[in-house]
């Protein structure tokens, strides 16, 4: 789970990391009073979103102006109207995709003077088993296009996790930050503190990109993202009020409610499956054959008939989908279930656009015959390929 | 000899006395597994599926001599119940349960680094050696004894080349389900190297797909055990290669992120290593055919 930049600035300021002042912003009514609780000269205003490069994107309305999602100002009243130009519209930003995302939410800091801008994250690193530093004297830009140019200037390490976090971990990520004098200090707190939000918080990943070293020589987070571990959030239910729903697609949002794992996608055919791995699959194969998934979906190994029906009603609400691609490997999950789910799904809603149904293992004869008893319009499939090839067919 | 577990293995299984423990157990006798007890917190000394109900794993492990155990504990308590397995020396954890946190599980690793435990999973279906013995979730009626071992991160996925790998007449040494979560006991080139050493495995299936680097780090070990001297055919398909990167799919470990992690990457790693690459999940069991020169 993601949440947005003001909010992980909450987050560090109440561990006490060095972050700016600054107010969070829904209507553009309240941005002058929220401005003027700041102090100047600078007022910084910020697209809050799910997405980074804000900086650099651009708006689709011309009414919003030409500069991107995060707005240089000098005085109380220009970041109030940097804030009305900015709310509702849409921000598109190299991770938004073309359609960009809409902006609900602004956030005003004070103004910062930067001698020098850097990077350091704390994460979940999988590799390693542990948590890990990463730390790069090139911050405030993409990081992932430094480790391709330039991956000397990146450093990491990993944190035992039977000793935690020391003062020499900080040091040595101060000695790569080229950090010198009292900022060595400030390091050392600032990153004992990080790793200890991710042990208190399960954050998966803390990004200070950039952290500065303001003209007086203090370290400062100046953005921040962080993403937390969705199987944790059980023990971090405060996280979970921080969760902005319009940042989700919608379709995602209902599948999540009946705990289903959708993923909506740009193709034309609408597939069902159990398994993420054979979900995938079942999405490449598609592809192979000449068209492309809408969707993934993972009915998960528990599902029950109401699932079934939701996951149905899911896919068939996109408006793209010409054909639904239901595959089963029956386990846990038998195909007399599913089946059962597929029939009333159908009757239910309807059925408008060509349906393929491959069914195979755990009660796969009990399934195949609830199908066609039903009398409904499925074309049957015994196999994989067989499923692909009869789908991509019919909605060509 | 397959790997990991045969017909002699002694199994208890944490978790025992919850739906999911006695519904797997259950299954798993029917199959012929040796279950020998399980643990249920609270319910030592009771009787249930005919077997003993012990309060600690210790406790199991000193009365049954089991020499492995199956974790079917909700994710809030899954990482202290694979740990107090390792902590009772069970060579064999299998560990079923989706949705451990992360954090956990780097608790976990650790503690395995200095164990002579091993811990299949977590989230995956677990591990069975056909007609002999079945630990996890698996449907036991798909599989055939056979040659092919087979390694994946997937469940499904897995049934799929059970299936495939059956229809085409060679069934099965070995099918370890390493599981869909980042952080996991066993990564694909743990089993690759107990099927290499393994007499009964003429041939192997290894079913990845997109995230981390395991697929990548198993094509160098093929790679440098073939240099070596040692090689089995070896066949290989990657889940995701429509997948959107920084989308996770499905599984916790399934994502594209930082540039990493991509099916081409992989894909490419395994054909470099000679891998017979399926394109298709529906031509696995034609790519182990291929691997073996059929």
């Amino acid at each position: 789970m993601n949440i947005h930049e003001y909010q992980a600035k909450d987050l560090l300021r109440a561990r006490g990391a060095p972050v700016a002042d600054g107010r969070a912003v829904l209507r553009a009514e309240d941005a002058k009073t929220a401005a003027a609780e700041l102090d100047g000269p600078v007022w910084v205003v910020k697209a809050q979103i799910h997405a980074g490069g804000r900086g650099k994107g651009s708006f689709k309305e011309p009414d919003a102006g030409s500069d991107g999602g995060v707005r240089l100002t000098r005085s109380v009243e220009a970041a109030a109207i940097e804030a009305r130009r900015m709310l509702g519209r849409t921000l598109v930003t190299h991770q938004t995709g073309p359609g960009g995302k809409q902006v609900n939410r602004i956030y005003i800091e004070q103004g910062a003077n930067i001698d020098r801008e850097l990077y350091l994250a704390v994460l979940l690193d999988r590799s390693s088993s542990r948590i890990s530093l990463v730390c790069s004297t090139e911050g405030g830009m993409d990081i992932e296009e430094v480790a391709r140019t330039e991956p000397d200037r990146i450093h990491s390490f990993t944190v035992d996790p039977t000793i935690g976090i020391q003062a020499f971990h900080g040091r040595r990520a101060a000695a790569a930050l080229k950090l010198a004098g009292t900022q060595i200090r400030q390091c050392v707190k600032l990153i004992s503190t990080l790793y200890r939000m991710c042990l208190e918080l399960d954050t998966e990943l803390i990004e200070i990109n950039p952290l500065i070293v303001t003209r007086s020589g203090q370290l400062r987070c100046l953005d921040c993202k962080m993403a937390f571990d969705s199987n944790a959030l059980y023990r971090n239910t405060a996280i979970l009020t921080l969760r902005d729903e319009s940042e989700e697609d919608p379709k995602e949002l209902a599948a999540s409610k009946f705990d289903l794992n959708y993923i909506a996608l740009d193709g034309e055919i609408g597939c069902m499956v159990n398994g993420a791995g054979l979900a995938m699959a079942t999405m490449d194969i598609i592809k192979l054959y000449g068209s492309e998934p809408a969707n993934f979906l993972d009915v998960g190994g528990g599902a029950t008939k109401e699932k079934v029906v939701e996951a149905f009603k899911i896919i068939t609400t996109d408006s793209r989908v010409k054909g639904i691609l239901v595959n089963i490997f029956g386990g846990i999950m038998r195909c007399d279930i599913i089946a059962g789910g597929i029939v009333d799904a159908v009757r239910d809603v309807g059925l408008r656009v060509p349906l393929v149904v491959r069914l195979e293992g755990t009660n796969v004869e009990q399934g195949k015959a609830i199908i066609e008893d039903s009398g409904l319009n499925v074309i049957a499939a015994d196999d994989l390929g067989e499923a692909a090839r009869k789908i991509v067919e019919a909605v060509s | 000899m397959a790997i990991l577990v045969d017909s002699r293995t002694r199994v208890i299984c944490q978790g025992f006395t919850g739906s999911q423990g006695t519904f797997h157990s259950e299954q798993s006798i029917a199959y012929g597994t040796r279950m020998v007890g399980g643990v249920t917190p609270g319910k030592g000394g009771q009787v249930h599926l005919d077997l003993p109900v012990f309060d600690t794993v210790h406790e199991a492990k000193a009365k049954t001599d089991a020499d492995a155990t199956v974790i079917y504990v909700p994710p809030p308590f899954a990482a202290d119940a694979i740990m107090e397995a390792v902590d009772a020396g069970i060579e064999l954890i299998v560990c079923i349960t989706e949705g451990i946190p992360v954090l956990d599980m780097v608790g976990v690793k650790r503690m395995l680094q200095d164990s002579s435990s091993r811990l299949v999973g977590p989230n995956c279906p677990g591990v069975i050696t056909p007609g002999a013995c079945k630990i996890g979730i698996m449907p036991g009626h798909i599989h055939k004894k056979g040659t092919v071992g087979v390694i994946s991160r997937s469940g499904t996925l897995t049934y799929e080349a059970v299936k495939q790998t059956s229809d085409v007449g060679l069934g099965q040494s070995t099918c370890v389900g390493i599981g869909g979560d980042p952080i996991k006991g066993t990564e694909h080139i743990d089993a690759l190297e107990l099927f290499m050493a393994d007499c009964e495995t003429e041939s192997i299936i290894m079913i990845g797909e997109i995230g981390g680097g395991a697929e990548e780090d198993a094509a160098q070990f093929v790679k440098d055990e073939a240099r070596r001297g040692r090689r089995k055919p070896i066949a290989g398909f990657v889940a995701g290669r429509t997948a959107p990167p920084g989308r996770r799919m499905g599984h916790a470990g399934a994502v594209i992120s930082g540039g990493k992690g991509g099916a081409e990457d992989k894909i490419e790693a395994m054909r470099s290593a000679g891998f017979a690459i399926a394109e298709s999940p529906a031509t696995l069991g034609e790519a182990v055919l291929e691997a073996i020169g059929r």
